[in-house]
């Protein structure tokens, strides 16, 4: 489904100096898997979401969905950022509905549409509240309506639980998953947190900082549907103790070094 | 924005809040008069000559005597400051846009902008009047330059305030640059545009103002300039008064248009900034 081969990614930056955010990061993703990129900060994983989006182009290497290189962003792909920036404007209909309007691909069964996905995501009866009046985790079940109201094949995620309390981003990560159980698609998710790393993902894409390339690629192997249960499992604790070992083990192995 | 809803108070007993209507009506208007008050007092019981300072007694007596005279000098004034004002919006809206549309603009027309700040309104009032002619037209062209830069300003600002995520989602969409800017930067720049339009209708009355002083036979600039020529100072203070109403006045109906036509805006440019 998405074919990154070779991707680099190199950002001037404003005294002149290159800063390479993705060497070589090749990655191949199926139609309807479940991704998710982890890494320290400044490890180019939004980069790279932004490469599949089609929002910023790569500078070596090609990134194709469906074999079709993306040059430009294409309509069939969802966006959920860490902020839900939702528009305070207007009501939580009309926020979602907002994609299909951007496209002019307004007809009579998008409120319908829209409606349903509202209720996938346990929002009944809110279509006509205001953002400002939803709670975080609420705001950011919009911003995922949102992202799936013109029905994309691909979901892509920029930390969407990163700015919410963790009791409401334990509860998101299970919606996630019952969302994605029902209305399938390949995602892209991007998280600081191993755990939700671990819990929703067919594969854990690890990558290291400073360039940006990917480390190691674990299969997650617990079945599905998940709950909190997987949490006890030994498959979710290897997983989590490679991740960790990815992670803060190298930062070990290069301090003992500049020790030395 | 925060995360859980705020939950139900307790059936405490509270102390019963005065009414809004009492802090911002009849609060600043009992301050208003009880100023008055002590103006009169003093001018009374010092004797102060009414060609310095005249009792408000006297301003009320020597202005409502050329009522009319007044009105029409009054409506004169306003002509000016409301056609100064919207064509300040006409001009400052686009160019807000343009500025923001491209950094290459930007800078071409920065310049121009800010050299028209910079030349002494006053200065230029007078050359205006011999370059378009003793007619209307000057009076709004100065009432113009003198309004219209923080509207233009703030406009920029607020359509430059749209988070970067809601750019990034309206590339994702293909959105023409017109969506964007119809159903995204400019809604998010409503804010900052009342924050600017405040200013300006403020400005707006100094603009026709300045503008009368140099060439007008009407407008209460005017009536100010004639009026204390002849020491008829209760009359120049009377018109100065009402001035400072059309001041207030204005600034409240564009505060009440905010409200009205845009209730999610007010207090949200401290979010929005």
């Amino acid at each position: 489904m998405i074919e990154l081969d070779r991707v680099t990614r190199i950002f001037n930056s404003r005294d002149g100096d290159q800063i390479t955010a993705l060497e070589d990061v090749s990655l191949s993703i199926a139609a309807n898997e479940f991704i998710t990129l982890v890494g320290p900060s400044g490890c180019g994983k939004s980069t790279l979401l932004r490469i599949v989006a089609g929002l910023i182009l790569p500078t070596a290497g090609t990134a194709s969905i469906g074999d079709v290189p993306v040059t430009e962003p294409r309509s069939e792909t969802g966006i959920v950022f860490q902020a839900p920036t939702l528009l305070p404007w207007a009501s939580v209909m009309e926020n979602v509905l907002l994609p299909l309007r951007m496209m002019r691909k307004m007809d009579s069964g998008s409120t319908d549409k829209a409606a349903a996905l509202l209720k996938l995501v346990g929002l009944v009866g809110f279509e006509g509240k205001s953002p400002r009046e939803l709670s975080g985790g609420m705001q950011q079940r919009v911003a995922i309506c949102r992202a799936l109201v013109h029905e994309p094949d691909i979901l892509l995620m920029d930390e969407p639980f990163g700015a919410l309390d963790a009791l409401t981003r334990e509860e998101m990560t299970m919606e996630l998953l019952r969302i994605w159980g029902e209305q399938p698609k390949t995602v892209l998710f991007v998280t600081h947190s191993i755990t939700e790393a671990v819990m929703l993902a067919d594969r854990v894409v690890v990558m290291s900082p400073r360039p940006g390339r990917i480390a190691e690629i674990i299969d997650v192997k617990s079945a599905r549907p998940r709950s909190f249960h997987v949490e006890g499992n030994t498959e979710f604790h290897d997983a989590s103790r490679r991740i960790r070992e990815l992670i803060f083990g190298q930062k070990h192995v290069s301090a003992s070094r500049t020790a030395a | 924005m925060s995360a859980q809803a705020a939950p139900p108070l307790e059936k405490a007993p509270r102390r019963k809040a005065p009414s809004a209507a009492l802090y911002e009506v009849v609060v600043p208007l009992l301050a208003t008069a009880l100023a008055f008050l002590v103006w009169e007092v003093i001018c009374r019981s010092f004797k102060v000559p009414g060609y310095l300072v005249p009792a408000p007694s006297d301003i009320w007596k020597d202005t409502m005597a050329i009522g009319p005279t007044v009105f029409g000098h009054t409506m004169a004034t306003l002509k000016t400051v409301l056609m100064g004002f919207a064509v300040s919006i006409l001009i400052s809206l686009p160019l807000a846009v343009l500025l923001t549309a491209s950094p290459a603009i930007a800078s071409a027309v920065y310049p121009f902008l800010v050299w028209t700040q910079s030349i002494p309104k006053v200065a230029l009032a007078p050359i205006l009047v011999v370059v378009l002619g003793s007619n209307e037209l000057p009076r709004i062209v100065i009432t113009v330059l003198v309004a219209f830069f923080p509207l233009v300003i703030s406009s920029a600002t607020g359509l430059m305030s749209v988070p970067p995520e809601l750019i990034e989602l309206s590339k994702a969409c293909k959105a023409s640059k017109w969506a964007e800017l119809w159903r995204i930067r400019l809604p998010y720049a409503i804010p900052f545009i009342f924050a600017g339009l405040k200013v300006s209708i403020s400005l707006a009355v100094v603009g026709a103002v300045v503008a009368e002083f140099v060439n007008a036979d009407a407008g209460l600039g005017f009536l100010i300039v004639t009026s204390t020529a002849f020491f008829k100072v209760p009359v120049a203070f009377g018109a100065l008064i009402i001035l400072s109403l059309i001041g207030v006045v204005l600034f409240q109906l564009v505060v009440i248009a905010e409200r009205v036509f845009f209730p999610w805006s007010s207090g949200n440019t401290l979010v929005a900034s």
